[in-house]
């Protein structure tokens, strides 16, 4: 546990020091001020938005957001160091891979929870404060504890290809093509599928097919609980399934355990 | 008997196709030095990583404090085992006292270890300071601090002169006669020859991922039977109407190549001489014995 510790401090004060934490923070703080406070300016407005559309918006944004964060404050974890001859040295210290892959989860992990939890706690606490604290602390909590999951799984992910591959370019390019695929492109063909076969997918089939995206497993956590109007598409489809808001939460945990499982193999059976 | 802290017994390591090590023996007692000489491609880092337990060999035996180093009844035992791999590049955002307060921590010890072991290597000064500032004298100073964390029993320094001045370069050998004396084995890879000779017990070459020979200077110097290099001054041509010397005067080096066996008898000829200021007896430098061995596997591949 101190091997894992020594390491999450230091990759939370690199996270510090390389300004990922103040840059990450303040984004997500000027887009959820932003939206809460300008979101209502499409329809002909500007004011505090509702906080359904308020949270709608964010989800919205934040799916497309956190993730390539996460991939970006992650992706040259392992094969950065590895490039610096500082990964083999540090596998000849009494520290076995699995506490070294877990240290530095612990550390950028948490870069990527506080600056989340920081960033959209600023708008829930003005909103809180012009709308009571009691309508919207359960649904911001919900909303903040969905993107941290979310941040957390994709960290896990670009771990995986950090020790996939042997060059920091091409960890970099397996990323991004990562997130335009969970981001975008899963999506669109899931709604190709939808038009395309009519009812051959049902409803469960539909959800069930989502489930296999992180991405769209918080997009339905921060959905269900809002006005049908603030939501459409294949979204609202899959909303009306049997899948509670618990169950969705411990999916999105099953995915930042998972790949973060699957890392840990790929890190223990690599050669070095 | 010795206590022995690394035994090599017909390790070999396969990549795939690629035999990068291939039947090594080698047995290392508490308090030795031994120097690991070879070109690049020789397999010494994949033997280090072997020792280190970082690979598994391929067949045979790797045993480190009498443990296999890659299994996990050997892992606290990194505590005792410093190592410096050639050409790190330490995390250039950070200072040069955190990194060493990261290792040392990893090792079990606090900040004020590393701030002993930064001013042993001569980098208070420059303590503060991040490493992407640093000269690479002062990287591989630091390396060098690195690995000497913990006081090792066993360590292993891969090219660890290479980017430091002379005067560091002294300091540096200081430090590993001083940690030999204290009981540690150390293993030195280098490609750079003098003036490691002094500092090691014993030499292995290694081409190809083959051991070559191992011993101390003088059984490797019997065993490739090279001569010994005798210069004397101030006699004047002398030398050349001695015909029993003259046989072994070699006009190149400008001094009597004398075998090993005849050294003594040809030295007590020269003393004789009345004019004679000064007599250099150099016996054949590890260079010297470094290509030897080499031509020799040459010699050998080509005879097959």
């Amino acid at each position: 546990m101190k091997q894992i510790l020594t390491v999450a401090n230091k990759e939370f004060h690199d996270g510090l020091r390389n300004r990922w934490f103040i840059s990450i923070t303040l984004i997500f703080a000027i887009l959820s001020l932003g939206l809460a406070y300008y979101g209502t300016a499409v329809s002909g407005s500007v004011g505090v938005a509702s906080l359904s559309s308020t949270i709608a918006s964010l989800a919205s944004l934040a799916v497309f957001l956190i993730p390539l964060i996460a991939l970006l404050v992650s992706y040259d974890s392992f094969v950065g160091e590895q490039e610096s001859g500082t990964l083999l040295l540090l596998l000849t210290y009494p520290i076995s891979k699995t506490q070294l892959l877990l240290g530095k989860f612990v550390g950028q992990g948490s870069i990527i929870a506080l600056a989340t939890l920081l960033g959209f706690g600023a708008s829930a606490g003005m909103l809180g404060y012009q709308q009571g604290y009691a309508n919207v602390l359960p649904a911001f909590s919900l909303f903040i504890g969905s993107a941290i999951l979310l941040g957390l799984s994709f960290t896990a992910i670009a771990y995986s290809i950090s020790l996939l591959v042997s060059e920091k370019s091409k960890a970099a390019g397996l990323a991004l093509i990562l997130w335009f695929l969970f981001a975008l492109v899963f999506d669109l063909a899931l709604l190709a599928v939808l038009v395309s076969t009519e009812d051959v997918v049902s409803q469960s089939g539909l959800t069930q097919l989502m489930m296999l995206n992180p991405a769209d497993i918080f997009r339905l956590v921060n959905f269900a609980g809002l006005e049908s109007a603030d939501v459409n598409g294949a979204l609202a489809v899959a909303i009306n399934s049997s899948i509670s808001q618990g169950q969705l939460f411990a999916l999105l945990g099953a995915w930042v355990i998972g790949p973060l499982l699957i890392a840990i193999f790929i890190f223990r059976t690599r050669k070095l | 008997m010795d206590n022995i802290i690394v035994e090599l017994t017909g390790a070999s390591k396969t990549y795939r196709q690629l035999d990068a090590l291939k039947q090594i023996d080698l047995s290392l007692p508490e308090g030795q030095v031994l120097g690991l000489f070879g070109h690049n491609g020789a397999g010494k880092t994949t033997m280090m990583k072997l020792i280190l337990g970082v690979i598994s060999p391929s067949a045979g035996k790797v045993s480190v404090f009498g443990k296999s180093p890659d299994s996990k009844e050997a892992w606290h035992l990194r505590e005792k085992v410093g190592y410096l791999p050639e050409n790190v590049s330490f995390y250039e955002h950070l200072t040069g006292l955190e990194v060493l307060t990261y290792f040392a921590r990893l090792k079990g010890y606090n900040k004020k270890a590393a701030l002993a072991l930064l001013e042993q290597v001569g980098l208070t000064h420059a303590m503060k300071r991040q490493v992407k500032t640093y000269s690479k004298g002062m990287r591989q100073r630091l390396g060098l601090a690195q690995a000497f964390l913990g006081e090792p029993k066993l360590l292993l320094l891969d090219e660890p002169t290479v980017g430091l001045d002379p005067i560091a370069t002294k300091e540096f050998y200081q430090t590993v006669d001083q940690l030999k004396t204290q009981g540690a084995s150390i293993i030195l890879c280098s490609h750079v020859l003098p003036g490691v000779e002094q500092h090691i017990d014993r030499a292995m070459i290694m081409s190809g991922g083959q051991q070559l020979a191992i011993g101390t200077l003088s059984e490797l110097r019997q065993q490739a039977a090279l001569k010994v290099s005798i210069k004397p001054t101030g006699l004047n041509g002398s030398l050349l109407q001695d015909t029993q010397l003259a046989q072994y005067w070699c006009a190149d080096s400008d001094a009597l190549l004398v075998p090993e066996d005849n050294k003594v008898e040809v030295l007590r000829q020269l003393l004789a001489y009345e004019h004679v200021n000064d007599v250099a007896v150099s016996p054949a430098s590890l260079n010297q014995l470094y290509q030897f061995y080499l031509d020799q596997k040459v010699a050998v591949k080509e005879a097959n």
